[in-house]
């Protein structure tokens, strides 16, 4: 029996941080300090904070330190584990009371607002020991929908919850699994789970996976159980190798089990999951190109109806679900619909995780119920943007979304109110942007990936955005005119309107949003040749005040193209032609004399 | 895995480890000084009965944890009880056996073992 645990983040942002080095050395002080039958160290998934990591919890007090680094191990057992001291300058600040006292991590801004499904074993458990799992109520859920429940029963709870696909297009879970379930047991029918998650900046699939992967098992097995199929595939992507790993050990220990593989519980039911890996097509990540690519083929979707519902993977009935749907699912079961519809919003209940990134402070992953404010995401759980800069607008669903600008912080998110302000929910990534930022150079990026992961297979998708990102590049470069942004307008709508899937579909989005609620930054680009952010390099032009200038010397022997001139003690000056427009000068000015614009 | 029964009974083994991981849920807490006047006086070996033995009894709700210095050096090894709504115990010149009893008698049965308390062991002394 071990007296202590220590929780070391192995998920991946920890990991690139150095968390297996800090994990070593845990293990190797341990065994010299004569603790290793007293302490128990422990890998597991992601804390969500993962801005301040390598994470380390210690239980029983659930001491969370931050940013540990390999040398402050050796202190922390000394003091933490053989004295019980807490080494306070390693703790999270926010855990840390004036009076030096420690605060439980549920009071901090970052956890308080939160509400825990998805990830609630995330951190929790260990990802690699199913009776972990199984501890914490794993795969009761699975027990009881087998030997309680009839399949239509389920189907009907997980209606009854409203839960709606967290992948990002909202579609009713139960009602997808009803359209499915006809001639249960006379056909061949599949289950799939989406974990081919794609947009950038996105990372909740990838840590559900790395933190919690029993309970994507368990709740395909629940779903295969409600259609009727038996067999299961998890579409991931050969990018996330820890999640690939950790799925991998899980479904084994599932089928050594017994929860995997046949009569399942002492019943008729039989249900097996592999894997198969995706080679990063952001493509892949819609529905039919998923399962044309699960069946050996290049992955391109083909036209819908029929719906994979009727007609999926290898021409039979399939549902396919993301992973954070699946990890709702068994609680949904255990506690009931009326307790999952007890949190969120009347039309969208339940929580959602966002993947927090770009200007905040408190980069990582966050839960909360839906209908939670943007305003309270980031200010008070994101911690608020770095270096007193103001919040200008935050992007949501990745390349398919839209940006919501300031005026609209206060909006409560869900599915609906996001696809009325223009943007969507998508799979969760939400990237914040302060005054920096150039909102037509963010479109301008979007569009870029679009255009590098179109699959080619229609026109309005493979041109179409193709030429939408050209008249982008004019107007970034200066050469924009007022006749191009009709253009603009004009070809996102035919792109919207032709395209074959959800990537075409939706490509126009980030273009169309930021025209909508910056306009005007648009125009500053066409009309006056100017990028208000200064972020547009050929807008640009570095200029020193001569009144500020004291002639120091730095910014001339900074600049990589030698554009600067001036002679010692007196006022440089820069010649625009030269100009790189790298910021060097800019950078190394300590009298505030370089200024763009 | 062939019924639900086999299924509770791994969850109920398992209970007792993640136990450790639920500090809100164990609101009654057994603190051991282990400063180095403690470790001196063999609290390390005190703390790992405690944990032992709320282990070995099943026992939910309750967190073996420590702390530094107290500052009655003098009575090392001191454990202190912290049950909500009660006054702290301090039981002092503790070792495993007086543990195991502790365990027993106070958080089992509820009854104080007074022997062992700074108000009784402490005066003998």
């Amino acid at each position: 029996m071990y007296r202590s645990h220590v929780m070391i983040c192995g998920g991946t942002g920890c990991t690139s941080s150095g968390s297996d080095k800090v994990a070593a050395a845990f293990e190797a002080e341990i065994i010299t300090t004569g603790l290793d039958r007293e302490v128990k160290v422990i890998r597991t998934g992601c804390f969500g904070l993962c801005a301040l990591g390598p994470i380390v919890v210690i239980y029983p007090e659930g001491t969370f330190y931050s940013m540990v680094k390999p040398e402050d191990v050796a202190e922390i057992v000394q003091e933490h584990l053989l004295k019980g001291r807490p080494v306070i300058r390693l703790l999270y600040n926010e855990t840390v009371a004036q009076d030096n006292t420690i605060k439980s991590l549920d009071q901090t801004s970052f956890y308080q607002k939160q509400k825990r499904i998805a990830l609630r074993n995330c951190g929790v458990i260990n990802p690699e020991n199913i009776e972990e799992y199984i501890a914490f109520d794993g795969y009761a859920a699975l027990g009881k929908a087998l030997t309680e429940m009839t399949p239509d029963e389920v189907i009907q709870t997980v209606l009854d919850s409203g839960l709606r696909g967290r992948g990002g297009g909202g579609f009713p879970t139960g009602r997808k699994w009803q359209l499915a379930c006809a001639d249960r047991g006379k056909v061949e029918k599949y289950v799939c789970c989406n974990a081919d998650e794609g947009d950038p900046g996105a990372f909740m699939d990838r840590s559900v996976l790395e933190g919690d992967p029993h309970c994507v098992i368990e709740a395909m097995a629940i779903a295969g159980y409600a259609i009727g199929a038996d067999q299961g595939y998890v579409y991931v992507r050969a990018e996330y190798p820890i999640a690939v790993n950790r799925l991998r050990t899980a479904i084994t220990q599932a089928r050594e089990y017994g929860l995997l593989g046949k009569n399942i519980f002492g019943t008729d039911f039989s249900f097996d999951i592999d894997i198969k890996l995706g080679a990063g097509a952001f493509v892949c990540g819609e529905e039919t190109a998923l399962m044309t690519s699960i069946e050996g083929h290049r992955g391109e979707p083909r036209r819908r109806p029929p719906f994979p519902a009727k007609k999926g993977l290898f021409g039979r009935p399939t549902i396919l679900n993301n992973v954070e749907t699946y990890a709702n699912i068994p609680q949904i079961i255990l506690k009931g619909a009326d307790w999952f519809r007890s949190m969120g919003t009347e039309k969208s209940p339940g929580t959602k995780v966002f993947a927090l990134g770009g200007k905040i402070k408190h980069t990582g992953l966050v839960e909360v119920p839906m209908g939670t404010t943007l305003r309270e995401i980031v200010e008070e759980i994101g911690g608020g943007i770095p270096g007193g800069k103001k919040f200008k607008a935050a992007q949501t669903g990745g390349p398919s979304g839209g940006c919501i600008p300031a005026s609209l912080i206060d909006t409560p998110i869900d599915y609906d109110n996001l696809t009325a302000i223009g943007s969507m929910m998508g799979s969760g990534g939400l990237i914040v942007m302060d005054e920096d930022t150039c909102m037509v150079d963010i479109a301008k990026f979007f569009l870029e990936f679009t255009v590098d992961e179109s699959c080619g297979k229609c026109t309005p998708c493979r041109v179409g955005t193709k030429r939408l990102l050209e008249l982008l590049e004019k107007i970034t470069s200066g050469k924009g005119t007022m006749r191009d942004l009709e253009r603009i307008e004009e070809l996102a709508q035919f792109i919207k309107e032709n395209s074959l899937c959800g990537l075409g579909q939706t490509a126009p989005n980030p273009v169309l949003s930021t025209l909508q609620y910056f306009r005007e930054e648009y125009l500053a680009h066409i009309q006056d040749k100017r990028c208000p952010a200064g972020v547009c390099k050929a807008l640009l032009t570095y200029k020193i005040d001569p009144d500020k200038c004291r002639g120091c010397t730095l910014c001339a022997r900074a600049c990589p193209a030698g554009a600067i001139n001036g002679s010692v003690r007196n006022p440089h000056n820069i010649d625009t032609l030269k100009c790189v427009k790298c910021g060097a000068c800019m950078d190394t000015c300590r009298f505030g004399a370089i200024s763009k614009g | 895995m062939k019924s639900l029964q086999e299924l509770a009974a791994i969850r109920d083994r398992m209970r007792q480890t993640v136990n450790t991981r639920e500090p809100g849920q164990n609101p009654i807490r057994v603190q051991v000084g282990m400063a180095t006047c403690g470790i001196a006086m063999g609290a390390r070996q005190v703390l790992n009965a405690f944990t032992e033995e709320v282990a070995r009894r099943g026992l939910s709700g309750i967190m073996v944890t420590q702390t530094g210095c107290i500052g009655i050096c003098q009575f090392e090894p001191v454990v202190e009880v912290f049950v909500p709504g009660q006054e702290k115990v301090t039981y002092v010149y503790m070792n495993p056996e007086k543990a195991a009893r502790v365990v027993a008698e106070h958080l089992v049965g509820g009854k104080v073992v007074t022997e062992y308390t700074i108000g009784q062991a402490g005066r003998e002394e």
